[in-house]
This record gives structure tokens, sequence and C-alpha cells, in this order.
């Protein structure tokens, strides 16, 4: 997917005008927030479950290797084929090659962030192979030819009314004049499409939740039960992953499991969490003939080792951007690449580059909402930070920016200089705004003032009345 | 992240050298100003200090201070950073205790000078030093002295916003309420997503004033609509982001620092008002 | 190179070291092989049989099931057939093999002679499934379904509506101790760990989706309905 992360700002001023936008983001906080503290607050071990579930990742991380090779081995063992893939281009062409030999007409899929950063759908279209998305905020942003808003709410940025204009579009053998009103209309109705769609589909292609080094098996969480029709429907099931997504045991998937579902819908656990190992057996009545997991890397290797290793613990619960004053403003389509949000704010540089993606870490207030929610207590604000320092470091960050601090860190340093330009600062803007209390524009702030007034100082700074007030002897 | 506020604290009431027989000598207790209070609201110093000589502590404000080094920080500059953390240190270290009328101050303080430092062990340790040592004004009462009440009254109704630094890295959310809960005469409305940031967020509102206006304006909107006639928070970059966007909306909300309120010094004109309205802006 | 010996190098580059030998593999061995619990939540604790059935159907009903309880195996046929009726559904279910011919008995539907009885998979066309569950978690009212010569997975997804059967004897407290029960039920026969089936499913309610405007729907994709009957046994 190309990137417009360098014009978040321009998208970002879109976003904020778009009162269509505007409206479906107030479903953010309803839709996940209040149900997230509910069910948190039902299960008195969630705390002690976060640490639990970042010291299996980090385990994982630590061995990540060992752990791969064990997958592999019992992937194999069960009659599945593990694809290794370093770039996004081997594993779209690793996903093609699967799809040719089974001379596939269409593949059906389940959501798959990996699938959206190695521009999957694209690709096999550009070769003959039509993608159908299955899940219903996917199917329908398809439809709209537009990438995900969310990683587990892909169409949280339309509305009903547009989800109605689109279904006509594109579903032009129905009744032009039925109704698409409530939510039930419009989930019936792709009910209906996608069913036919799953049992023409020659390949299914989901994701992974997590991938078990110790039986070979990759997990699906969903809501639907799309993934999985897609899966047994398909005639071979391909599985696309990064390679962050082990966990050694059953156990260890079953303790993250009570923090995810938690974490992302507010759910105990969601609907459907399926461990598929290997094709249908010999005595099975259904299931795919072949299973193929395509393993990605694309950049992750090399995180580890580096302040941005923690990342690498993430689960895709969403969280972080379900709890994003950032994101609540602007939505997903504005940080211009896959992973919105907080934590696309510290993928997206790993993965793409900080100098393509320098906005996003820059673009938070710190004010640590994410991390407070993380299940797997990822520190992203100190990783954004870390990003700051990077671009600071390479001479990335934008002169103005720089030579301010560089003026700022003169005064800062040399207290009594610093106090007689307070002080000359204080006084001038303290008698300018005596009169109104507030300044409603002033040189050099625009930045404030363009959007909220500028209170005015009280005229006298803190340190010169308190030497005064000390040498006079009084006290306050 | 936020570690748990009485994890740290001191068994005495002076955890430094002096010897414990002296234990109940008044602690000595560094003001840390902040570069905003000292240049836009001295008011909220002189409040901070005498919740402080109140509560019998012995109040220093060592002349070598400036900012804490956000701006810096903040934007990647760790050089500029160290460079205003050291003179921090350097000012305070000898004192028993740091305190800053700000959550995200004395969070800069706490959590992130020893991280600053980690490359230079010796600069470190006097960093540890000092951040175990540093707190925000009202959870130094509450949490550190042990204060219940204040003596001090204001009529009408307030509501509280959590500014982010203090709630979630110093877990800084009852010792205000605790303490607002003692002023005579006041009502605590409580504002809906008082947890949500204002949109401050130090350079970011000037960096992204667009984002930063729709995160304010929503929470101006909610602040109007909780009818308090008072909005107070404890750290006064997001008060003058508040008041600033208040004013520009025309609500009459009045906008104070909690410490002007819990030492009962609100004669002043509230943030963003003309000295002209003069020293009683109640109702 | 392979682009598996490059990432697995870049792995080892990055964490700066080699692969791993001696006991550090060893160890980690040892934890694939006898995999310990974490924390699991004390909600389930302490709970017998009974107590846990209690909590699966609070649990089972609080995630949209409906849940009923019966007696005996007997008395199932005539349980769905009552189900179906109440619920205004055809009087037609597809069975698995399972439920068929099995060495804990199979249904005798001529309790229910007015229910159509087909057994096999599903081919999406049925309105009701009945099938057998592995376990039945209470911690959070969930089902675990393994696939199977007898268990086709179809039966848990294709048809508008599920009807899971629930021995009493099945219901654990938490997810681990179902895990437990299935390492135990698939242990190879030369003591070498244990067979994963293609598919183990847990399932938490009938489906559903937020994705038009966050508003929850049942039946998304999947069956619209899930009804658990509980049998005791």
């Amino acid at each position: 997917m190309q990137s417009t992360s360098r014009q978040f700002k321009d998208n970002a001023h879109r976003a904020l005008n778009d009162a269509t936008l505007q409206r479906a983001l107030g479903n953010v906080k309803t839709g996940f927030q209040e149900k997230r503290a509910q069910v948190v607050s039902e299960l008195p071990e969630f705390e002690a479950l976060r640490d639990a579930g970042r010291d299996i990742k980090n385990h994982v991380l630590a061995n990540l290797d060992f752990y791969l090779e064990r997958f592999e081995e019992n992937v194999t063992a069960n009659g599945g084929h593990v694809h290794w893939c370093r770039t996004p281009a081997e594993a779209r062409e690793t996903i093609l090659e699967i799809c040719r030999r089974r001379e596939a007409k269409t593949v059906t899929k389940g959501k798959s962030m990996v699938a959206e950063e190695i521009g999957l759908n694209d690709y096999l279209e550009e070769h003959g192979v039509e993608p159908i998305e299955t899940d219903l905020g996917e199917y329908i942003i398809q439809l709209r030819h537009e990438p995900p808003s969310h990683i587990i709410a892909p169409a949280i940025h339309v509305t009903r009314e547009q989800i109605a204009e689109d279904f006509r579009r594109h579903h032009t053998d129905l009744d032009p004049n039925r109704r698409l009103e409530e939510p039930r209309d419009f989930t019936d109705e792709a009910r209906a499409k996608l069913r036919e769609r799953y049992f023409a589909a020659d390949v299914g292609i989901t994701g992974a939740n997590f991938l078990i080094a110790e039986t070979g098996s990759t997990v699906i969480v969903t809501n639907e039960g799309n993934g999985d029709m897609t899966q047994l429907l398909g005639k071979a099931h391909v599985v696309v992953a990064s390679l962050e997504k082990i966990v050694p045991t059953l156990e260890d998937a079953s303790t993250i499991l009570r923090l995810l579902a938690r974490s992302a819908t507010g759910q105990e656990m969601s609907v459907y969490t399926s461990f598929s190992t290997g094709p249908k057996r010999d005595a099975d009545m259904d299931g795919p003939e072949e299973f193929h997991v395509v393993l990605l890397d694309n950049g992750r290797s090399a995180m580890l080792g580096t302040e941005f290793q923690d990342m690498l613990r993430c689960i895709r619960c969403a969280a972080c951007m379900n709890h994003c004053p950032v994101y609540a403003a602007v939505g997903g389509h504005a940080y211009g690449w896959v992973y919105p949000g907080p934590m696309g704010s510290v993928l997206t540089p790993s993965l793409i580059g900080v100098e393509e993606a320098g906005h996003l870490p820059n673009a938070s207030t710190f004010c640590g909402r994410c991390e407070s929610v993380c299940p797997m207590r990822i520190p992203l604000p100190k990783m954004m930070r870390h990003y700051r320092q990077r671009e600071f470091e390479k001479g990335l960050s934008p002169q103005k920016a720089r030579a301010g601090l560089s003026v700022w860190s003169y005064f800062a340093t040399r207290p009594s200089l610093y106090r007689l330009a307070t002080r000359v600062a204080t006084g001038l803007l303290g008698r300018m705004g005596r009169g109104k209390g507030r300044f409603s524009s002033l040189p050099l702030a625009g930045g404030w003032t363009s959007v909220r007034d500028m209170p005015a100082p009280e005229g006298r700074t803190f340190h010169d009345l308190y030497k005064e007030r000390a040498a006079a002897g009084t006290r306050s | 992240m936020a570690q748990s506020s009485s994890a740290n604290l001191p068994t005495s009431a002076n955890p430094t050298s002096s010897s414990d027989a002296r234990a109940t000598k008044a602690p000595r207790v560094g003001l840390f100003v902040t570069c905003l209070v000292d240049m836009f609201r001295p008011s909220v110093g002189f409040a901070a200090l005498k919740l402080l000589e109140d509560a019998g502590c012995t109040v220093v404000v060592p002349a070598e201070q400036t900012c804490c080094g956000q701006p810096a920080f903040n934007s990647g500059d760790n050089k500029d950073a160290r460079a205003v953390a050291a003179q921090v240190i350097e000012a305070f270290e000898g004192l028993d205790y740091v305190v800053a009328p700000s959550g995200s101050c004395a969070g800069m303080i706490r959590e992130h000078y020893p991280e600053l430092f980690a490359d230079d062990p010796a600069m470190a340790q006097r960093a540890q030093h000092v951040a175990k040592r540093t707190y925000e004004l009202t959870s130094f009462l509450v949490d550190v002295l042990g204060v219940t009440s204040v003596d001090a009254a204001m009529s009408g109704t307030i509501t509280y916003h959590d500014s982010c630094s203090g709630l979630r890295e110093l877990e800084v959310k009852t010792q205000p309420r605790r303490l607002l809960a003692g002023v005579k005469e006041l009502t605590l409305t409580e504002l809906p997503g008082a947890e949500v940031c204002c949109g401050f967020g130090g350079t970011f509102c000037v960096k992204y004033p667009e984002i930063s206006d729709k995160m304010v304006t929503n929470k101006a909107e909610e602040i109007v609509a909780t009818g308090a006639d008072t909005l107070l928070a404890g750290d006064l970059g997001c008060l003058l982001n508040m008041a600033g966007k208040l004013k520009r909306l025309g609500a009459e909300t009045k906008v104070r620092h909690v410490a002007e309120v819990l030492a009962g010094m609100t004669d002043t004109p509230a943030i963003g008002d003309p000295k002209a309205v003069g020293p009683k802006e109640e109702r | 190179m392979s682009a598996r010996d490059d990432i697995l190098g870049s792995i080892r580059k990055s964490l700066g070291r080699s692969a791993l030998a001696g006991d550090d593999a060893a160890q980690l061995h040892q934890r694939l092989g006898r995999p310990q619990r974490n924390l699991i939540p004390d909600r389930t604790a302490g709970r017998d049989t009974a107590g846990l059935t209690a909590l699966f159907m609070d649990k089972a009903r609080e995630f949209a099931c409906t849940v009923d309880e019966v007696d005996s195996f007997e008395a199932v046929p005539e349980a769905v057939r009552a189900y179906l009726s109440r619920e205004n559904l055809p009087a037609r279910v597809v069975q698995a093999p399972a439920l068929a011919d099995s060495p804990d008995g199979a249904l005798d539907w001529s309790a229910a002679p007015t229910v159509e009885v087909k057994t096999g998979t599903s081919d999406g066309s049925e309105d009701t499934s009945v099938t057998p569950v592995f376990a039945a978690i209470a911690e959070t009212g969930t089902l675990m379904l393994t696939s199977d010569a007898a268990t086709p997975t179809g039966l848990n997804f294709l048809p508008e509506n599920h009807i899971a059967l629930v021995r009493r004897s099945q219901m654990v407290g938490p997810l681990e101790d179902a895990w437990a029960r299935f390492r135990a039920a698939r242990a190879k026969a030369d003591g070498d760990g244990f067979g994963m089936p293609r598919t183990v499913n847990l399932i938490t309610g009938p489906s559903r989706t937020g994705d038009i405007e966050q508003k929850i729907q049942m039946g998304a994709h999947g069956p619209r309905r899930l009804h658990v009957i509980i049998v005791a046994d």
C-alpha cells in the first residue's frame, strides 16, 4: 500500500472537515470504550493477566527463532507448508503461486492486516484472481475501494447511508427499492451475497491472531464466522501472518485470549476462536485439501533488540486507537498507511521508515491513554518519543522547531539571562493583555491563537515577586 | 508507567541524610515553580507556597530553576533536555522533596530524568535521588504529608479535568478531590471524559493546531455542559488551553488552578479574565 | 541464502546470539513438552459440576445463547423438537454423524417423529444442525468443538441455527481445563504428545457483527441462533 503519511496534516485537515466522518467517529466511544471498561471491571485478575501476557510475549521475542522453527516442524508434521517471506513482494508472489497452482478464479478472504500490509488484493486482481473480502466491514470498504480505517472495525468511518448507496450500486440484481435502513437489512443482504462466494471460492485466505509453536496451529478470532467459512470452504487454506504472532503453547494463547477480546470489543471472548492445524484429514467430511502458512518478516526481525522491540508484543486489539483522542478526531485514514492510531504511530515508521512516517510519532499529546489500556503494556508514548529523537538526530524535524528549541535551551540553561528575558516578555504581555485578560491573536503564536485565545500573563514573574517579598520579609 | 504512589514513599518525613532523631523537623521542600506558572500565573506559585507552609513545610525556591526540560525532551532533543535536567538536579538535590504545582513537570522529573541519564551512571544516580523525592502538589499534600483538609472557602460549583501526566504517570486522581471536598461552600460536578486529553500536549497544540482544536472544543463543550461555574485542573498548560478555548467560544466558565482554590486565593482574576472584573468573580 | 535462513539469521543477529543449543534449547523444549498454566482467574475456582453448570448457563445466556436442560440423552430429541416449535423453525435438522452412531449411544429420534433428521455435514441449505461438543467452558460460556470424521466443522457454521448438546460431565471451569482433557483424550499411543484435529472451534454465542455503525447484529455469517441443551449424565 502506498503511504500518504507524509501528508498527515492535509489528511487530518480533510478528516476534520468531513462531517460524515465526524459523525461516524462518534460511535467509537460507546462502541468500544464503555464496553471495554465494563468487561475489564468484571475480571479482578485483568491487571495481573496483562503482566502475564507481556511476559509470554517477551519470552517469545527473546527466543523467536527457536519457536518459529518448532512451529514450522509442527505445521509440516500435520501436513501443512510454511513459506518464509522476507518482503511483501515475496509474500504476494508465494500466495499468487498457490492460487495459480489451484487454478483459482476467486479467493475468499478473512480479515487480515498483514494482507493489507503486503497489498495482496490489488496484486491478486492484477494477476487475474478475484479476491473477495468476507468480513462485513472489509466487504464494505472493498466495495468502496478504500483501505480499512481501523484494525478491527475496518469500516468504522462509514455511515449506514453510505453503505446503502454502495450496496445499491453493487448488488444490482436485487430490487432497487428494497429497504436498506436498519443494520439488520445490511447484515442480511451481505450474508446472502457472500454465501454464494464462499462455496465458489478456490482458495480461502485468512490472517492469524496467534501461531502456536507447540502444535503448528494458526488461530483466528472473529465474531462473524467469516474466517471459519473462508478456510472451511476454500479448497486450499492460506494463512498469512507476521512472525511475531507466535506463542509457545495452547495455554499461552489462552492467557492472551483473556486479554484480547476484552481489550478489543469489550467481550469476554469473541464468538469464534478457531485453531487450525493442517489440511483436512483423510476421514474428515469437510475442510481444505491444502494448508499453507505464509510467514512474513518485512522488517520485524530487525526491530528485535532495538528500543522498538516491545512493539512486537502487539496483539492488534485496537484498544490504543479506541482510546486515542487524536484517532477520535481524525480517524484512521489520516495516518496514511495500514496501521492507524498509536500502534500505527510506532509500527508504521518501523516498517516503512521514519522519513516517510515522521509525522505519526509527533502527532501525539503523550496523554498516555493508549499505554494505560494496552493489554500487552507496550510503552507506546515512549517509543513515539524514541522516534522523535531519531528524527531530531537525523535532522528530519522541521527547521523552525529546531531553531526555536536552540533559542529556548540557550536561555533555559542560563537562569539569570532567563529571568531577564521572562521578566521583559511577561511584563510586556501582561501590560498588553491587561484590559481583556487574553489575546485573540499574537505575533509568533499563530498556532495557538488560530484556534483559541491566549490568556494574558498576570504581569510579573513568580521569581521576581518572590524575591521582592522575600526581601520585604513577608510571607506570601 | 506510573508507579503506585505509595511504593516509593519515604518512611519518615525526612528521608535524606539528616538523622532520624530530627524526623519531626519541618521537611525542606523545594518548590519547582514551573516555567508556565512563573511567566503566566505567579498566583499559582504563591498558592502552592501557602499550602506547603500551612502544612508545616519549610519551602525553598531555588533561583537556579527555569524549566523541567519537556519542550526539548518531547521534541527528541535529548542533549538540551539533559542540560536543563542537570540544572534542576543540581538546584534541588540537597532538599528533602521537590514539589511542583504540575503533574506534567513532576512526572518529567520523577519518571523521565533517570531515563535521560541512562548512559551516565553518576548522573543517573543523582537523577534517581531527585526523582524519588519529587511530587505533584496535591499528591504531596495528601500522600506524603497526610493533609486531610484545607482552610478555604469558595461558593459555587466546580468541575475538574484530570491532566494526563499527573493522572497516568503519577496517579493523581483522588488527591485533589479529597482536598476540594474540604473547601467550604463548594460543590464538585464531575466532568464526563475528565480523563480524556484536552489537546494541549506541549508543542503538539501549535504543531497540530487543527487536531488540538478538535480535542479542546470537545473538552470545552463538555465543560460547559456540566453547568459548573469554574473549571479546575492541576496543570497550567492544560488550563491555558482550555481557558483559551472557552474564551474563544464565549463561555462564561471561570478557569483556575486547583491550588488557588485550595489556598483560598481566588481574589485574582480567573485565567484569561481581565483585571477590571475585580476580585470577586463569583455570582 | 534462502528466505528462511535469512530471517532466522536476522533474528539471531538482532538478538546478538547464534541458534540456541544445549541447556537453553533444552529448557525451551521442556516448556513446550510440558505446557504450564499461567495465571487463571478465580471465577471458576472451587465449583463442582453443578456450580460450573450454573455459571456456564449464566454466561452462555449473557452472550446471547439460549439454554435448556434435560435429564437424559434419551430426552434430547423431544427437547430439540420443542425448541424448533417454540422458535417457529422448520422441523428439520442435520445431525453430526457422531450422534447417529456413537459408543456413548445414538440419538433415538423416534421420540420426536415430526422432526426430519439427516446425518452428515452441511451444504449450507439446512436450517438447523445438532452437534455434540468436546467440552463446555464455564468461565466464559464457551463451547469447544473439534473436527473429526464424525463431527464435521460445517455443522458449526453453515446452518442458520445450531443446537449443541453438552453432557454435564463435559463441563469444565477455565479454558485450560478443557485443554487438559483435550490433551488426554488425544494422547498418542506411543505417549509422545497428542494429535491435533484439523480444527478446534471455541464458540461463545451466535455469530455477530458490529460493522454497521457499531450496532451489534446477530447472524453475520454463522448461525443466527445458538441453542445449548445440557444433558445430565
